[in-house]
């Protein structure tokens, strides 16, 4: 049986064990079927050209654990930024694990997408919220709106900020042969409030891992989010990362994607701008080598006048390994006075290394500043001229040039100790200590 | 200290220095002069290691050590400094960082720890008011959006730094003005002592007024085709580089 297959008579099965007089019964139901008709996207397809999911597909999945699995704190703390203290909402073999994490209820909800899909308390903004930026459209987002059950409740009201950041983070223990996780994730930032996330899926053994998750962001009128994903998962383990975002006037939202690990990796960063004055940023630092392969997908939708996107992808890419950035822009008529800027950069750093880059822009307005840059270079060598005729040896010359390079994506990480986490990342991923603190 | 025998080198197999023969004791200060083209930048470049330079035919030693094989950095543990002509701007690394980075690795190499924080800090001090540089400087990305005066005195900062036992300063004179000029003199100049020597490379006899050389040599079509002590230089500032020229056609 191949994974289509399985997932739909899987579905049957997990449908028995929900409500089926909730609402979002009807809207499962209408998913699967989206799912049915187009099946997972393949190679024909424009947004999929240079990603294949065809392996995958051919993996003995397990749609849901056998049994529940515990882990030990210690063992698993460094996939934690455990310098600060932070709320977290963690799960295993995507099943929740409370032992392990810190929700709260003082103020904001910082829970579970469990008891939000449940309870009567949360029904009203369930009705408001769920499944309503998420593509109804797209196959993967569709199949995992099919399947919604878990993830992280997050709900920030009016003027509050949640006294720490908040973790997100999903382990694989590998007790399956191979297992498939599909998160389902739902953020809601009302106005003038705050919030910071920070996302990680990470496997504990070489056992293969698929996720397909799916984040729904809405920040208000003033909203203020930061999101940053860490990908720095093991070479067995896949994600497709499916984020949609609604923003409404003068809000702001940051999503900085550290793609340094995985098998494959896709990523469909989806920005909507419902209002005006509002500010999207997308920043990206991908650092790939052996096989692996990331596909960044973003696209911001200029709906109104007066609005901001920034976006600044970072790649090197070594060995055999294979980056996609597309970067799509779209500016309606109305949406005058748009500033809308993108910068792709990449350095390969191996001749068997492959980036395929594309900004899309469709603008529809005539008063408005869009600017956009690809580029694909190697190390410059006079610049490596420069360092080594100080003394530094070419190695770490070639690093501190890429960190240098890499670095300005990370300038607007706002948690120091997360910053500094993805610099020793950097740093070790190039294989070389840089000669000062980072 | 340095000694060059009959160097011939090529770009892309384009010969650029045709024999140069030179030695450079000790406690010494070398002018090398010389017309647009007429291989200055690439003797400083080939003595620093720059890899796209191909050595045909001849040697280079410091110390009776034979440079060829030596990676940039291996020359920079041993003492050379170049200070470019067009210094490279590197954005996200700071000049602090770069100095950290530059005088660790050559201890590292020396088999010696990394200089105590504190310690960096005052010689970072110490040299960086010598050459009258503002502090927030410091901090900035190395180069960038740098003026041509600061990037030189930059150069001269990193060799105050680092104390090389031969520096090459190629055109460190051009882009600064007469204040900037007699500052960065002034630093190089108490760089000068007993046990090392510096080659500058200049088009105009104005540095030379301030780093007073011992020997000057002028370069053309990559020879040096005389030699001389410091009055030589004001001979080429008065006569331009055109009599040179004739005298070695003849």
């Amino acid at each position: 049986m191949d994974l289509k297959d399985k997932l739909l008579s899987s579905f049957i099965a997990f449908e028995n064990n929900m409500d089926l007089d909730h609402p979002v019964h009807d809207v499962r139901s209408e998913a699967i079927k989206n799912f049915e008709e187009k099946g997972f996207p393949s190679k024909k397809e424009e947004a999929w050209k240079y990603t294949s999911l065809n392996a995958i597909q051919k993996v003995d999945f397990s749609i849901f654990p056998k049994k529940e699995n515990t882990l030990e704190y210690k063992d698993i703390k460094k996939y934690f930024l455990h310098e600060i203290d932070t709320y977290k909402i963690v799960f295993i073999d995507g099943v929740y694990s409370s032992y392990l994490s810190e929700t709260t209820h003082d103020g904001v909800d910082v829970c579970l997408m469990s008891a939000a899909l449940t309870k009567p308390q949360y029904k009203q903004i369930i009705d408001v919220y769920f499944n309503k930026v998420a593509s109804k459209d797209e196959s993967l987002t569709t199949l995992n709106t099919a399947f919604s059950k878990e993830g992280a409740y997050i709900y920030i009201p009016k003027n509050k900020v949640p006294k720490k950041p908040i973790q997100i983070v999903h382990l694989a223990t590998g007790n399956e042969a191979a297992l498939m996780l599909q998160p389902r994730n739902l953020v809601i930032v009302e106005e003038n409030a705050e919030v910071q996330i920070i996302e990680r899926h990470q496997s504990l053994t070489g056992n293969e891992v698929l996720t397909n998750s799916v984040t729904e962001i809405f920040a208000a009128k003033d909203a203020n989010v930061d999101y940053y994903k860490v990908q720095n998962d093991e070479n067995t383990a896949s994600l497709i990362d499916n984020t949609y975002i609604s923003q409404k006037d003068k809000s702001v939202v940051r999503v900085h994607t550290f793609s340094f690990g995985g098998k494959l990796t896709r990523n469909n960063l989806n920005f909507y701008q419902n209002g005006e004055y509002m500010d999207s940023v997308l920043k990206g630092v991908t650092i790939l080598g052996e096989k692996q392969h990331v596909d960044h997908h973003t696209l911001v939708h200029h709906a109104q006048p007066n609005c901001e996107s920034h976006q600044d992808y970072k790649g090197i890419f070594g060995e055999k390994s294979t980056g996609v950035f597309n970067g799509k822009i779209i500016v309606d008529k109305i949406a005058q006075k748009t500033n809308a800027f993108q910068q792709n950069n990449n350095i390969l750093i191996s001749d068997k290394a492959t980036i395929n880059t594309k900004p899309q822009l469709e603008i529809f307005a005539d008063d408005v500043k869009c600017s956009h840059g690809c580029t694909i270079g190697q190390l410059d060598e006079d610049a490596l001229f420069y360092l080594q005729s100080r003394g530094i040896p070419k190695k770490e010359a070639v690093a501190l040039l890429m960190y240098a390079f890499a670095n300005n994506v990370l300038e607007s990480v706002r948690i120091p100790e997360l910053k500094t986490r993805i610099n020793k990342i950097i740093a070790n991923k190039l294989g070389v200590r840089v000669g000062f603190d980072l | 200290m340095l000694e060059i025998k009959d160097l011939h080198a090529s770009i892309e197999d384009k010969k650029i220095l045709n024999g140069i023969n030179l030695v450079v004791n000790a406690g010494e200060v070398h002018a090398i002069m010389g017309p647009n083209g007429s291989g200055k930048s690439t003797l400083a470049s080939v003595i620093a290691g720059k890899e796209e330079f191909e050595i045909k035919k001849g040697s280079l030693a410091l110390d009776g050590e034979d440079l060829e094989e030596l990676d940039p950095e291996e020359r920079a543990h041993k003492g050379i400094f170049l200070s470019f002509q067009y210094p490279v701007e590197i954005p996200g690394v700071s000049v602090t960082n770069f100095m950290k980075t530059a005088i660790n690795a050559s201890r590292k190499a020396r088999g010696l720890e990394d200089m105590p924080a504190n310690q960096m800090l005052k010689l970072i001090r110490e040299k960086s008011e010598m050459l009258e540089i503002d502090r927030k400087f410091l901090s900035r990305s190395l180069n960038e959006g740098f003026s041509g005066g600061e990037k030189k005195r930059n150069e001269i900062f990193q060799m105050a730094m680092l104390e090389p036992k031969l520096a090459i300063l190629d055109e460190t004179d051009s882009g600064l003005d007469i204040d900037a000029l007699r500052i960065v003199a002034n630093g190089v100049n108490k760089l000068r002592g007993k046990d090392n020597a510096i080659i500058v490379i200049t088009h105009y006899q104005r540095l030379l007024e301030y780093i007073v050389p011992d020997f000057v040599h002028v370069l053309h079509d990559g020879k040096i085709v005389k030699s001389g002590n410091k009055e030589l230089a004001l001979e080429l500032e008065e006569k331009g580089y055109d009599w040179i020229k004739q005298e070695t056609v003849v």
